[in-house]
């Protein structure tokens, strides 16, 4: 399948996951064996995708500072979002910590 | 009053103005965005054109992510559809408030049915009961996310097409995802389904077609629901 294709694939499916109860279900409230799962959708999944990204180098789980300085800067990343909001501030730190790393090491 | 086309006006603005202070956070998301797709696989046409097509941060970075990594076109999409089924609950809130607007609104204002919109709408849907209000009120919020998706989008890829790789900007995509993951852990059995979604996703990450995010991300929710059952 081509990358366009899947874009639009993804399109297509969200535009009906937003419409869903309000265009097709209808007005009804949603079950709970539906309602449960959903919730743990946003940690389940964005934990999902930060592990592997940061933890793996090459395919390989390492975490030193001078073989994945991906890994320390986004554990630096992750307290400095666990204290502040600001989107800015954590990138920010993320990149200026691997940066840093890349240098030394 | 619902014929009164002051009420309309008068409502988008104060959609759009709700949403204004949000951005702020939505801007380095757009640049994100677009700076690594104009350097990736997915290119600056596509990647600008995802924005308008799928209009969903988390899965639109998560897409770019897979197809890099060479995952199979079904898994890519089954991922990123999993990533956007909490619009249902957005959709199923919404839908009392929807069933009084016109066909042509129900069918095209879910289009613009994103977190933030959904937050700021269904606060003002409290307070304010009239459809003409509500319907306008969530146009200007929805529109207004929409207006600075595109544009700091756009901005990203005519930036990211100038930055070389050696800056490893593309660590700023798992970047964006621990800032979206640190506020959903709420409670224990969040941070269980994080951790498990994590741990299997890294174990799996050998797994064919691209299959370790999703097997990750279904161990951490099945994780999360036992863990909730057991506390009760």
């Amino acid at each position: 399948m081509s990358d366009f294709g899947v874009v639009f694939a993804i399109g297509i499916g969200t535009y009906l996951i937003r419409l869903s109860f309000i265009g097709i279900v209808g007005d009804r409230t949603m079950p709970d064996w539906a309602l449960v799962p959903l919730r743990f959708v946003a940690p389940a999944v964005l934990a999902a995708l930060v592990a592997p990204a940061v933890l793996l180098h090459e395919g390989v789980l390492t975490v030193g500072p001078a073989t994945n300085p991906r890994a320390i800067a986004a554990l630096v990343a992750l307290l400095i979002a666990w204290k502040t909001k600001n989107v800015g501030v954590v990138i920010a730190a993320g990149m200026v910590t691997v940066w840093a790393l890349q240098a030394i090491f | 009053m619902p014929h009164d086309p002051s009420v309309r006006r008068t409502a988008f603005i104060e959609g759009a103005r709700a949403f204004a202070p949000l951005i702020i956070a939505v801007i380095p998301f757009g640049l994100v965005f677009g700076i690594v797709a104009a350097g990736s696989d997915v290119g600056p046409w596509l990647g600008g054109a995802a924005s308008v097509i799928i209009f969903a941060g988390a899965a639109q970075l998560a897409t770019l992510q897979l197809i890099d990594a060479g995952a199979a076109g079904a898994v890519v999409i089954a991922t990123a559809l999993v990533i956007n089924a909490r619009h249902l609950m957005y959709s199923a809130a919404l839908a009392p408030a929807f069933r009084e607007f016109p066909r042509a609104a129900r069918v095209a204002l879910p289009y613009l049915l994103t977190d933030q919109a959904f937050a700021i709408s269904i606060v003002q849907f409290d307070r304010v009961e009239e459809p003409v209000y509500r319907r306008w009120y969530f146009t200007g919020a929805g529109l207004g996310l929409w207006v600075t998706w595109q544009i700091s989008t756009v901005t990203g890829i005519v930036v990211g097409a100038q930055v070389p790789a050696s800056w490893s900007l593309d660590f700023a995509i798992p970047l964006m995802f621990v800032i979206l993951l640190v506020p959903t852990v709420k409670g224990r059995p969040e941070l269980i389904a994080a951790a498990v979604g994590a741990g299997i996703a890294v174990a799996a990450a050998d797994a064919p077609y691209g299959l370790g995010l999703m097997i990750g991300a279904v161990s951490g929710i099945v994780a999360g629901v036992v863990a909730l059952r057991a506390m009760r």
